[in-house]
C-alpha cells in the first residue's frame, strides 16, 4: 500500500470512530445527574454482600475475573521488565559510591519511612471498609521503603530489601488470586464466586472472599513494584557495560 | 461550590499537562509529571473518586516520575562514558 493509500484508510478509520464515539455519547447521561442506573446496582449488590466499599465489592466480588486479568498484566509486565532489564554477560556490576545526605533530608526520609509504610498497609487492610485496597496500597508500602534510598543511601536499601524474597511473594500472591478463585469453583457454583461467610457488615472481615483477594492483589502489587524498581535502580546505579562502550565510542 | 472545585482542579491539570508537555529536558517534565499526578488526583477526588485518587496519586506521582528520573540516568551515564 502505498503512503497515500494508508492515509486514506487511517483517516476513514479515525472519521467512523469519531463519529460512533459521538453518537455514544449523546446517549450518555448528563454530567452531576441523579439517575445512576450501573451505580445504583453496583451499591445494591455491595451491600447484600455485606461489603463496605462498593469499589471493592465491584473489584473482587461482582467483576473479580477482570481484576485477576489486571493483576496478571502487571505480574506480566513485571515479569518482561526483569528479563529486558538483566544483566546481560557483557555488563558488569559496580558498586555505587556512598553519597552524603543532608542530615535533615535523612531525618525526614526516617521519620517519613515507617509512617508511610503504615499507610500502605492501613489502605491494604481496609480495602473492604474504605477507599482503596491491594493496588494503591501495595504502591505505597512499596513506595515506602525506597526512602530508604533517598534518605541513607543505595547499599542500605539493598541490605534492607531481599529481593528474592518480593520475587517469591509476587508469584505468591499472583497464584494465590488464581488459587482463591478454583475455591469458588470447589465450594460454589463459579470460578471466583464469593463462597466465605459475609460476617458483619463494616468490620474488618466483612465481606467473605474480598478481604482474602484483596490482600492477595496487595502482595503481588507491593512486591511488583518493589522488584520493578529494583531492576530500574540496578541498571541507573550499579551495572555498567563493558562491551557497549567499545561498540559505541 | 462543588462545580468551582471542579473547575479549579481541571484548570490546574491543563496548566500542569501544558507545562509537562513544553519542558524539553526529560529530568525536569517528570518533576511536572510529578505535579500532574497530584493535580489528577485532586480531581478524581473532587469527582468523588477517592479510589481511582489514590491509585493516581500513588503510581502517578510517586513510581512513574522515579522510574523515568532512573531511565534518564542510565541513559546519561552511558552518554558521559563515550
Amino acid at each position: 500500500m502505498t503512503r497515500r493509500a494508508r492515509l486514506w484508510v487511517l483517516a476513514a478509520g479515525l472519521l467512523a470512530t469519531a463519529a460512533v464515539y459521538a453518537a455514544a455519547c449523546t446517549e450518555l447521561p448528563g454530567f452531576g445527574g441523579s439517575w445512576h442506573p450501573y451505580g445504583d446496582r453496583a451499591v445494591h449488590a455491595a451491600l447484600r454482600q455485606r461489603t463496605a466499599n462498593t469499589i471493592s465489592s465491584v473489584n473482587f466480588d461482582q467483576r473479580a475475573f477482570d481484576t485477576l486479568g489486571e493483576e496478571t498484566v502487571l505480574f506480566a509486565s513485571v515479569l518482561g521488565t526483569v528479563v529486558l532489564l538483566r544483566r546481560t554477560r557483557d555488563e558488569k556490576r559496580v558498586a555505587p559510591e556512598p553519597v552524603r545526605v543532608p542530615a535533615a533530608l535523612r531525618r525526614y526520609g526516617l521519620l517519613m519511612l515507617p509512617v508511610t509504610l503504615l499507610i500502605g498497609l492501613y489502605v491494604i487492610a481496609h480495602g473492604q471498609l474504605s477507599p482503596g485496597g491491594g493496588f494503591q496500597g501495595g504502591v505505597v508500602a512499596a513506595t515506602s521503603l525506597h526512602l530508604l534510598y533517598i534518605a541513607v543511601d543505595y547499599p542500605a536499601l539493598e541490605r534492607l530489601r531481599p529481593l528474592g524474597l518480593y520475587e517469591l511473594a509476587d508469584g505468591a500472591g499472583e497464584a494465590a488470586y488464581v488459587l482463591l478463585g478454583a475455591a469458588g469453583l470447589l465450594a460454589g457454583p463459579a470460578y471466583l464466586a464469593n463462597v466465605l461467610p459475609l460476617g458483619t457488615f463494616n468490620t474488618l472481615s466483612s465481606g467473605g472472599t474480598v478481604p482474602l483477594l484483596n490482600a492477595a492483589v496487595g502482595i503481588e502489587v507491593t512486591s511488583a513494584v518493589v522488584v520493578l524498581l529494583a531492576h530500574f535502580l540496578a541498571q541507573a546505579l550499579e551495572i555498567e557495560g563493558d562491551a557497549e562502550e567499545g561498540r559505541t565510542a | 461550590m462543588d462545580d468551582a472545585l471542579v473547575v479549579a482542579a481541571l484548570l490546574l491539570v491543563a496548566a500542569a499537562a501544558t507545562v509537562a508537555v513544553f519542558q524539553r529536558d526529560p529530568a525536569r517534565q517528570a518533576i511536572v509529571l510529578s505535579l500532574l499526578g497530584l493535580a489528577l488526583a485532586v480531581l478524581f477526588t473532587v469527582l468523588q473518586a477517592p479510589d481511582v485518587g489514590l491509585a493516581q496519586l500513588a503510581v502517578g506521582s510517586a513510581v512513574t516520575p522515579l522510574m523515568i528520573l532512573l531511565a534518564v540516568r542510565k541513559v546519561r551515564r552511558k552518554g558521559h562514558r563515550k
